[in-house]
């Protein structure tokens, strides 16, 4: 890392905004705290007195309860709230929410919001820092994050690798993070999915869009397949998820072609049997509950970091 | 700046301007007499008891008209109604706007247009309203077309939506040539254009949803399908893709009847002005790439593209002030229309004549009104710009009630002096 460095970021809206060092820095302070959640009392005073407000607008077990823990783990007050969509929609604006919680002084607002920007906006109206949890199809940070601590852990790099990324491309911020995160840190993200679901401008983000499953999985470090879903909005993405499966799934015999030793990794929660074969989520390569443990420990990076510490 | 009141002086001599006026052939410095709100000759009055107005530096052109604006009245006067959204086209130079008939309730009846035709007796610009194609504009039944051009309308559009069957579009054609009432086509097609902004890179980038160009294309050549078989003529409004611009192109050298307008920020602006969630960049038809503002800024230097024209949608905080997905598409556009097109006079793609044909005759033409003329016995609608002043347009200055514009805050070159309609003065900037 670069002498002199320092983190500036102010809010985590997305890793578009993170530099190499950022993510770097992120990752060791992420390793730092790791240990913590391995002790018999998973408890450090570092954000006692500060006020952390999860607004979720979507639901969400997984992260949410992520966060919360990675929270509790540094001391700090959080509060949940989950205004329904719909709701807001008819009722009070996002605007007019921020500013109310934002006049209770929360230090850190975590938000995860349907609407793409989103958090971006939130971050205008607020004292608080902001950190994205999820917005629309646009980026999911702090998974982003999770999934490189997860690959520099088994893989002790994060350059020259060979991400393959699997699915829905389109709708997934996870994706979205992942191809931002893993080519800023000098690796290569192959994508592949259904033409409905691949976007025009992958290659502009960085992405190499493959033509085959054998293409893209091929030689892979990490094979990192998404969550399916048929239909969004009346859009007619597939035909059925028996299809899917046959054409998309990832299964042993597909892993064959990846690296002995290459990663699979999900985002959660699995639809076993539709984009992952169970043996593959079972097997030995399979990352996917370090995923969730690196989770903690990068959000309570995340916490720390925010709020000025180095 | 002022916005003059009361009996209003109606002769003037227009002195030491560039007059361009390309309905005469006309593009060199003289004199523009003004008697009684009629363009003379100067022939049989004493020039000399004239009050001046001293249009040095300026180019001084036919009254500049927009063909396609927004006034929200009746309905959502929270945003504009016919008296600022007038101002607001004075302001900016135009003389004469053509409202769209998406009001609460819609314009496709006779007591809505004579409600704005007497709102507009007052106003600061001639206003010429734009009846409904369809009854409610619900794209079922076509709206009465001889009421409307009796009371007043001079086009028919269904603007801000499709009219989806496209027999009702063909007969709409068709009818609306007994009444002679120009057709102005918004030409999306509803399935594929579900999204929020350009589908592309830039969509991607932010995760947003896209609108294909395809969806505007696909309308445009079902609108020329159908102008070529019926031989009636169809004008397509705010064209943003180089697909269209090429449809339309070949569709003109096949003989079509087809004209088109497109709109500033098509040539000003791409998709990458909505990096940031900026809600004053969305519009629909979306900002394209730089490769469609390319193709627009073509089709407007060979005359695929007939008429720039504003799209003024006024939009209060209300519907702005949001998330992305969920803010109102549309942003106003009279008061930056006439440096925007001066960006492309002083880059040299157009010529000064061409901006008057774009902003001016072929408006007059296409709604068939009065007006792209300096010819002596035409009414004195006039503008007088100065291509080279300066200016920030800041959220202080703007006329319009809403501020829904992407431009706030730029410094633009070139801007509207003076306008004149019937030889009365509705905005000045001089002194
Ligand atoms: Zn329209």
């Amino acid at each position: 890392m670069a002498t002199g460095y320092f983190f500036s970021h102010r809010h985590i809206l997305g890793i578009d905004e993170l530099s190499k060092d950022d993510i770097l820095h992120i990752l060791d302070t992420a390793d730092s705290f790791k240990e913590i959640s391995a002790r018999p009392i998973k408890k450090v005073p570092t954000l006692r007195g500060h006020t952390v407000i999860n607004l979720f607008y979507e639901p969400s077990t997984r992260t949410r309860l992520s966060f919360e823990i990675a929270a509790k783990r540094m001391s700090a007050d959080t509060f949940n709230i989950s205004p329904s969509t719909s709701s807001a929609t008819k009722g009070e604006t996002l605007i007019d929410t921020a500013r109310n919680i934002s006049a209770m002084h929360p230090d850190i607002i975590i938000v995860r919001h349907s609407f793409s920007g989103a958090p971006h906006m939130l971050s205008r109206y607020v004292n608080a820092a902001v950190i994205n949890a999820g917005d629309g199809a646009h980026e999911h940070p702090s998974q982003g994050l999770l999934d490189m601590m997860t690959v520099k852990e088994h893989k002790g790099r994060l350059n020259d690798l060979k991400i393959a990324i699997i699915g829905d491309i389109s709708h997934s911020r996870v994706a979205h993070s992942a191809i931002e995160g893993f080519t800023t840190m000098g690796s290569e993200v192959h994508v592949f999915g259904p033409a409905t679901l691949l976007p025009k401008g992958l290659e502009q983000l960085g992405a190499k869009v493959c033509t085959s499953m054998e293409e893209v999985v091929r030689d892979a470090d990490v094979v990192m397949t998404l969550r399916i879903q048929l239909e969004r909005q009346n859009d007619p993405l597939l035909p059925s998820l028996r299809e899917y499966s046959r054409r998309f799934g990832v299964s042993q015999k597909m892993m064959s072609l990846a690296k002995p030793d290459a990663l699979v990794m999900h985002p959660g929660p699995v639809n076993r049997g539709v984009e992952l074969m169970p043996e593959v989520a079972d097997s030995t390569q399979s990352v996917i509950l370090n995923q969730v443990t690196n989770g903690v420990a990068v959000r309570m990076a995340l916490l720390y970091l925010v709020m000025g510490n180095s | 700046m002022r916005q003059c009141e009361g009996v209003m002086e109606r002769s003037w001599v227009i002195k030491n301007g560039r007059v361009v006026d390309p309905a005469n052939k006309v593009d060199q410095q003289c004199d523009i007499i003004v008697q009684d709100g009629v363009i003379s000759t100067g022939d049989e009055i004493g020039v000399d008891d004239l009050p001046v107005i001293d249009a040095a530096g300026c180019l001084v052109v036919p009254g500049l008209i927009d063909m396609h604006t927004h006034l929200r009245e009746p309905g959502q006067e929270y945003k504009e109604d016919i008296t600022s959204g007038t101002l607001a086209a004075a302001s900016g130079g135009f003389t004469a706007v053509a409202c769209m008939p998406n009001t609460c309730p819609v314009n496709d009846n006779s007591a809505v247009c004579a409600m704005i035709l007497e709102k507009a007796r007052s106003a600061a610009a001639r206003v010429y309203p734009v009846g409904a194609i369809s009854k409610g504009s619900e794209g079922k039944q076509l709206a009465e077309y001889g009421e409307l051009r009796a009371a007043g309308a001079v086009a028919v559009s269904d603007d801000g939506l499709p009219v989806t069957d496209s027999q009702l579009m063909r007969r709409a054609l068709e009818y609306a040539s007994d009444f002679d009432l120009a057709v102005i086509a918004h030409c999306e097609d509803p399935a594929l254009s579900t999204g929020v902004m350009n589908e592309g890179e830039m969509s991607t980038q932010l995760g947003l949803k896209g609108i294909p160009n395809a969806a505007e294309s696909v309308m445009v050549y079902r609108e020329i399908a159908l102008a070529e078989f019926t031989g009636k003529k169809v004008h397509i409004a705010h064209v943003s893709t180089a697909m269209s611009v090429d449809l339309i192109r070949q569709a003109k050298a096949r003989g079509v009847r087809v004209t088109a307008e497109t709109a500033p920020h098509y040539f000003t602006l791409t998709d990458e002005a909505v990096s940031g969630y900026i809600t004053n960049a969305k519009m629909n038809p979306p900002l394209r790439t730089g490769e469609d503002r390319a193709a627009v800024i073509h089709g407007l230097q060979d005359g695929t593209l007939d008429a720039i024209a504003t799209d003024h949608a006024p939009h209060s905080i209300l519907e702005k002030e949001m998330e992305f997905d969920v803010a109102a598409f549309g942003i106003i556009g009279l008061e930056t229309a006439v440096p925007l097109t001066l960006t492309l006079l002083h880059q040299g793609v157009i010529d000064a004549s061409r901006m008057v044909e774009l902003l001016a005759v072929n408006p007059a033409r296409i709604l068939g009104v009065e007006g792209g003329s300096l010819a002596p016995g035409a009414a004195a609608d006039i503008t007088i710009i100065d291509p080279k002043l300066e200016f920030s347009y800041s959220v202080d200055q703007v006329v319009s009630k809403s501020r829904n514009s992407p431009f706030l805050d730029w410094t633009l070159t070139g801007r509207s002096m003076l306008t004149m309609v019937d030889g009365a003065v509705q905005f000045s900037r001089f002194i």
